[in-house]
């Protein structure tokens, strides 16, 4: 296959794994963000976090996968935007440093041996999800806009500096994914739980979900005119986001959990497909010099590099979706917070465990 | 400081905080699946309240390993964005490999085994511990041969036009000896940290009297593990040294604060004086024993190792004027530390075993002491061993092609690593107080007192879970 062909393959995979984090991480950022709010008791509380117990960290290795990605197909790319992109890039990491271990922490102790442990923990759940949630779009947003780049011996750098990522049109992104991902999370909690957690999951998801599309319509509409590079294909795939969004919410709001969620997650996918049409030919666009805009091409890695990275992922990539599938089919079941032996006591404390007797 | 030196300092201390997790991650994984698997075949609930005690402080340390893993993989392109362009094209492939090949797996069958203990037959139950397990393995060798490239580069070309390393042979990066070497070194300190950690651990619950049975049987196998690795350790490790000698001269000179070239050369024990300047004092030395480590002659012109002095001379007309020798005194210190110590989990591990032999139990405070410090041996003899590893390569970030002050983002300002650094200190030192604090309380509650086996088809229909987060 031609080198062109090859930058393109690996434009197009790049997009397919932020598709799988926005789908995927998207929808634990969201539970994370709503639960201070939907969890009124321990109870429930533990319910919200362990639907997303057996789950989190394969979705987050979406994240790591488009990084190594990235890495391994489009080093300038990698190398431009990290440095560039630092001190947001370190707001991420510390945010899903405190969140991964809340998770795995919170419920280790009880509340009569530490009445803070689990609201501290809670408070690094929140912030953790709600962070990442805002900075994603933040990034994507200065992405697809352009940020200032200039050539230095002969690489594009970075030339701006926190601020420059924080303008207007950036912030309204970070909006919008946080918007998406919290109403995303909502869905998700409304499919998987049961009680008052899935009422007041539904009706949250439809109370930020209108929110949101009228803020995702007004972001959608600015990047279509200003920072489209492939109008007519964007304008499409912007329809189908509104068109899936628009589905997500009448299902959220016929009380349809499967297909309020089949809907908010094609969402996500068009989201990213969107943003990623927007930017093709580029991959990170100079706002000052157009010289140092980076491309799919320019930026690309050797042919034969992309050629084995592109056998590697696809061997492998069919058989991760086929294990992460079957993950959720095991866990398919609505979890309720009456499933919730000793809510109270810490797991680390319990003198009694549980293991299968079924011989198969 | 500048940026660079804050840049170094940073990788330093978030890669070897968190290789603090991933031999206890690796080892203790495979371990925990032998405890399980020795549940499945014998139905002896000894090996299922070891499966599950031994499981629990193997969760916690795999969170920290994870959210700090996650670090690793972005700082190459925040702090070292020229490297990463240099080297991209050839260290990128292995690291989206791991995370392909064995992130996923291990943290897709993880969720599976914490949480599937009641949905699950144990069949399948068992198979999803030991797919996390070698999930790890499939890590550590991606990794190591990303880093192994860093210490001998293979497999390449540097492209003309744009000055970068261009991957010319994938099949060299992952199987050269440097990183089959290197693997097997690595995973077998993980298994004799973690053994250590086996036997510290029920050796300290035997002597509280708790789940006697279980902490015996697991003594047992943590010792044994912990003395098997250790030979291994000791191999392997004279495997590295004999490729390091060829490879990179100038470390194994460091190691030993050879500084002039000679035949029959000793190996050092201990120095003093002037490490760092043209020579040293030695005080207890074993005649040609470096010689034979790194040529396998004691005498003759064969023999001969290259000192600190020739090398500098030869770097220097090879490479062009500079300092090609690392920090002496610290590269000495470290590799002794990681043989020292490392050395010591082992002699722990065999005491154990004698303590305890024929249904005996110790009752002394000292030894009570060593089975809780224990394990802190070979964990820090295995951070030396990568300071060593690493210290003795510099000053190139990739032996002989590119400096490590070459390597730094040109865009990255004191402040910026200054405040990451900063950030990224305080936070680990606050979750390592929380982690221990969680191990200690794990530890003092020791292994489950009963267990109740329950039928994993019934547990699917809204019955209590068995575990919640």
């Amino acid at each position: 296959m031609s080198h062109e062909t090859l930058a393109i393959i690996w434009f197009v995979l790049i997009a397919v794994l932020w598709c799988g984090y926005f789908v995927l991480e998207g929808f634990d950022f969201g539970v994370g963000i709503l639960l201070p709010f939907i969890g009124k008791n321990e109870a429930e509380r533990r319910t919200v976090v362990s639907t997303l117990g057996p789950v989190w960290d394969g979705n987050e290795v979406w994240l790591l996968t488009a990084g190594g990605a990235t890495f391994a197909a489009f080093s300038l790319w990698y190398a431009t935007l990290f440095s560039g992109f630092y001190l947001a890039l370190l707001l991420i990491l510390v945010a899903l440093i405190i969140r991964g271990v809340a998770f795995e922490f919170r419920s280790k102790r009880g509340t009569a041996s530490s009445p803070s442990w689990r609201r501290n923990w809670d408070i690094a759940i929140f912030i953790g999800s709600f962070v990442p949630a805002l900075l994603w779009g933040v990034a994507f947003a200065n992405i697809v806009a352009g940020v200032p780049l200039e050539l230095q011996n002969g690489n594009s750098e970075f030339t701006g500096n926190l601020f420059t990522l924080l303008n207007p049109y950036a912030l309204l992104g970070g909006l919008v994914t946080l918007g998406l991902f919290t109403t995303h999370g909502a869905v998700f909690l409304a499919l998987k739980t049961d009680g008052e957690i899935r009422t007041r999951a539904n009706a949250l998801a439809g109370q930020i979900g209108v929110v949101t599309a009228v803020l995702a319509v007004l972001f959608g509409v600015w990047t279509q005119l200003s920072h489209s590079n492939n109008a007519v294909a964007s304008a499409v795939v912007l329809a189908l986001v509104v068109i899936a969004w628009v589905g997500a919410l009448a299902a959220n709001r016929m009380g349809r959990e499967g297909w309020a969620f089949i809907a908010s997650a094609a969402t996500m996918v068009f989201v990213v497909v969107f943003l990623f049409v927007c930017l093709y030919p580029n991959v990170m666009p100079s706002s000052t010099n157009p010289d140092a805009t980076l491309t799919v091409q320019n930026a690309a890695n050797s042919q034969y590099t992309l050629t084995i990275m592109t056998w590697v992922a696809v061997i492998l990539t069919p058989v991760v979706l086929v294990y992460q599938a079957w993950t959720y089919w095991v866990f398919r079941k609505r979890l309720s917070p009456s499933q919730i032996p000793n809510p109270e006591e810490g797991s680390l404390d319990l003198p009694h465990e549980v293991g299968t007797s079924t011989t198969a | 400081m500048n940026a660079l030196d804050l840049a170094r300092w940073q990788f330093g201390i978030t890669t070897v905080y968190h290789f603090l997790f991933v031999p206890l991650t690796i080892g203790t994984g495979m371990l925990v699946a032998i405890m399980q698997t020795a549940w499945y075949r014998t139905g002896d609930e000894k090996w299922l309240k070891a499966t599950k005690f031994f499981g629990k402080l193997f969760l916690i340390n795999f969170a920290m390993g994870v959210v700090t893993g996650i670090v690793q993989e972005f700082q190459f392109g925040m702090a070292w964005s020229d490297y990463s362009r240099f080297v991209g094209d050839i260290f990128g492939a292995p690291l989206a490999v791991e995370a392909l090949a064995s992130f996923f797996l291990e943290s897709t069958f993880l969720g599976l085994w914490i949480f599937g203990w009641d949905r699950l037959s144990r069949g399948l139950h068992l198979a999803t511990i030991w797919a996390a397990a070698i999930g790890t393995m499939i890590s550590a060798y991606f990794i190591l041969a990303a880093n192994s490239f860093m210490q001998h580069p293979v497999g390449y070309v540097i492209n003309p036009a744009t000055k970068r390393a261009e991957l010319t042979d994938f099949g060299a990066v992952l199987f050269q000896n440097t990183t089959v070497a290197t693997f097997a070194h690595v995973i077998a300190s993980a298994f004799l940290v973690s053994g250590v950690m086996l036997t510290g651990v029920s050796l300290w619950l035997i002597m509280k009297d708790k789940s006697v049975a279980a902490m015996r049987s697991t003594l047992k196998l943590g010792a044994i593990v912990a003395i098997v690795a250790g030979l291994l350790v000791m191999w392997t490790g004279d495997t590295q040294a004999k490729i390091m000698v060829k490879q990179q001269p100038m470390k194994m000179a460091a190691a030993e604060a050879l500084y002039q070239t000679q035949e029959n050369a000793p190996f050092s024990i201990l120095t003093i004086g002037d490490i760092s300047g043209q020579q040293a004092t030695p005080i207890l030395e074993i005649p040609g024993l470096l010689s034979f480590m790194a040529t396998c002659s004691w005498t003759g012109p064969e023999s001969t190792v290259q000192g600190i002095n020739d090398l500098q001379k030869s770097m220097s007309a090879k490479y062009g004027e500079g300092d090609y020798a690392p920090y002496v005194p610290l590269v000495y210190w470290a590799f002794r530390a990681m043989i020292g110590l490392g050395m010591l989990g082992v002699l722990f591990a065999i005491w154990a075993l004698w303590l305890v032999r024929k249904g005996r139990t110790p009752k002394s405070r000292t030894v009570a002491f060593a089975s809780a410090v224990a394990l802190l041996f070979p964990l820090i003899g295995i951070s030396a061993g990568w300071i060593f590893t690493e210290m003795g390569r510099q000053p190139w970030i990739v032996f002989g092609l590119m400096k490590t002050s070459a390597g730094v983002s040109p865009t990255l300002t004191t402040f910026q690593v200054g405040l990451s650094l900063v950030v990224f200190t305080l936070l680990y030192g606050a979750l390592a107080v929380v982690e221990v604090g969680l191990l200690f309380r794990a530890v003092k509650i020791g292994p489950p007192e009963t267990v109740e086996l329950i039928d994993a088809s019934e547990a699917n229909s809204g019955k209590p879970l068995t575990f919640s987060y």
